[in-house]
């Protein structure tokens, strides 16, 4: 599936990785995660190479992942409960989060009462709180509609501020991508290899939805589309053909 | 006996929009005076139906009571074979008032609730760990497979029997029957629902920094809740007639006793008297469960009510 993947990502920068469906972006994830090994080589996470889960990255998963069964403030204190803190400390640091991701006053709620991008607050709440200083998300955000999207990336880069952590940040929609990232890696069609990378000068603190009409935006957007454009023709030949 | 799955699926809920997005808030908008008289409307239509099937429920049961007497007492029917209700309710006072030939009824159902709640204990309680611990580890479930398949396709009333020849005539022998008849649904429920768990939410647990034994308590069994919950109401079923047959089979006291005797001296009154009050008590623990499955899954959604069951 995949061959000669070899980028990395520099303390605290956000990357963000684009390629056409079907391509290994999100085993790529899963080995950085360390919930798969690579068949030949390795990845390294401060120099030292992964092996097995390790308490330094946090993942967001595409599909739900909250329990149902636990409440906000529940599903947000489990990574320190399981991490061996005391419970009253957990639920003290839980709330910090709850309020950090705008959702004070839906503590004692069960995810089914809440919206997709609620849960998706919770998520991110869960996963930021044990402050990871690896970020992985795999298409976060592809479940939601496009306003409640742009809600959620802007309040991705105001969490992503206050700890810093590296992201890679897997997604479908490149205006995300660049709107989001410090660098945007493009995939080429299986077998999946890095194809080029682009760095992303847009000043920061941002907005995601204004910076999208800034001339600089436009003019990555395009050059980017071109290495990205011909990738996507290849893998939508390939399904055509395969159905 | 095959699994039943939970009542409502449960796993993750597809892209489901929800309540609006943006700034959560909780709004109680005021209703306007149209949107109150539409939900006066429909509070009512919900309370007419209720009416209604409590008057379809009573209604059955006066027909059909009611056409058994008229049918008995007019003779069509011979109440030597199929007795009557206005017997059947003698019986019960005259077992109320004056106590049955094997002492005072209260005695009869204190052994057979006894023998059915220590069942039904002992047996929720071994299949429930049994089934969590092999879907947990699959090298265990290998091995043990085919011997839960033969032991799950024998009849196993049988073994009735042969409780009754290693532990005696006392309540050891059903409870040992009622246990056997309901570990097994709740086994296999409790098993699939260990297996059936969402792999997502596995992995999520682990990345926040689960260890296996944190998974099971925190994942697994919160996950296999509901099909554990639903196996319930059926091996509630199941503990009862363990008890029973296990004392047809042979006892000193209880309904099942009260049962076989009155069916060796042609009585089929006392038959359905008996019939009667181990109706009465499963209904009770039914609703009992029922209680106990809402205050276990109040995480759930709510079913639509579909009248059934409630």
């Amino acid at each position: 599936m995949l061959r000669d993947i070899n980028f990395s990502v520099a303390p605290g920068e956000f990357t963000a990785v684009v390629g056409p469906t079907g391509c290994g972006k999100s085993t790529t994830l899963s080995m950085i995660c360390g919930t798969d090994q690579p068949d030949s080589g390795e990845v390294l996470i401060g120099g030292r190479p992964v092996d097995g889960i390790g308490d330094q990255v946090g993942f967001v998963f595409q599909a739900d992942a909250v329990f149902p069964w636990k409440t906000v403030i529940g599903n947000i204190a489990t990574g320190p409960r399981f991490r061996g803190m005391p419970r009253k400390e957990a639920l003290a640091e839980a709330a910090d989060w709850v309020r950090r991701v705008g959702l004070a006053g839906f503590e004692r709620y069960h995810p089914h009462q809440l919206s997709g991008g609620m849960r998706k607050r919770v998520a991110l709440a869960q996963t930021m709180i044990n402050r990871p200083r690896v970020l992985l998300m795999d298409e976060p955000f592809a479940g939601l509609d496009v306003q409640t999207r742009q809600i959620m990336s802007d309040e991705l880069l105001s969490l992503w501020e206050l700890t810093r952590p590296s992201v890679v940040f897997i997604t479908h929609d490149l205006e995300e991508a660049i709107s989001l990232a410090d660098r945007v890696v493009v995939m080429t069609a299986g077998p999946a290899t890095v194809k080029q990378e682009f760095r992303i000068d847009l000043p920061r603190p941002r907005n995601t939805r204004e910076i999208r009409h800034t001339p600089e935006f436009v003019k990555l957007h395009e050059r980017i589309w071109e290495a990205l454009r011909d990738e996507v023709q290849v893998a939508y030949r390939r399904s055509v053909t395969a159905a | 006996m095959n699994a039943q799955g939970p009542r409502s699926s449960t796993g993750t809920a597809p892209a489901d929009p929800g309540p609006a997005d943006g700034v959560p808030d909780r709004p109680v908008p005021p209703l306007s005076e149209a949107a109150a008289t539409r939900a006066a409307t429909a509070r009512r239509q919900r309370n007419r139906r209720r009416v209604v099937v409590l008057t379809g429920r009573v209604l059955v049961l006066v027909v059909f009571v009611g056409l058994w007497q008229l049918l008995s007492s007019t003779g069509t029917i011979d109440t030597f074979y199929f007795g009557e209700p206005s017997g059947v309710w003698t019986q019960l006072w005259a077992w109320t008032a004056h106590g049955t030939s094997q002492g005072p009824l209260w005695d009869q159902v204190w052994v057979t609730l006894q023998e059915t709640l220590l069942g039904f204990g002992i047996g929720v309680t071994l299949g429930v760990v049994c089934g969590i611990v092999l879907g947990r580890l699959s090298l265990l479930s290998d091995v043990f497979a085919p011997y839960i398949k033969t032991l799950n396709s024998i009849p196993r009333i049988v073994l009735g029997s042969v409780f009754a020849i290693w532990f005696g005539l006392g309540i050891d022998s059903k409870v040992a029957l009622a246990v056997v008849l309901v570990f097994f649904g709740v086994f296999f429920n409790a098993f699939q629902g260990a297996r059936e768990v969402d792999r997502n939410l596995i992995a999520n647990a682990r990345i926040l920094g689960a260890s296996n034994a944190k998974v099971t308590l925190h994942v697994v069994i919160p996950s296999a809740l509901s099909w554990i919950t639903t196996s319930l109401h059926i091996a509630f079923g199941f503990a009862i007639t363990g008890a029973i047959v296990g004392e047809l089979l042979g006892a000193q006291q209880g309904l099942g006793l009260l049962i076989s005797q009155a069916q060796a001296n042609f009585d089929p009154d006392g038959v359905y008297a008996g019939l009667v009050i181990t109706a009465a008590f499963a209904l009770i623990a039914e609703g009992l469960i029922t209680l106990l499955e809402r205050r276990l899954l109040r995480w759930r959604p709510r079913p639509r009510s579909s009248g059934a069951g409630s």
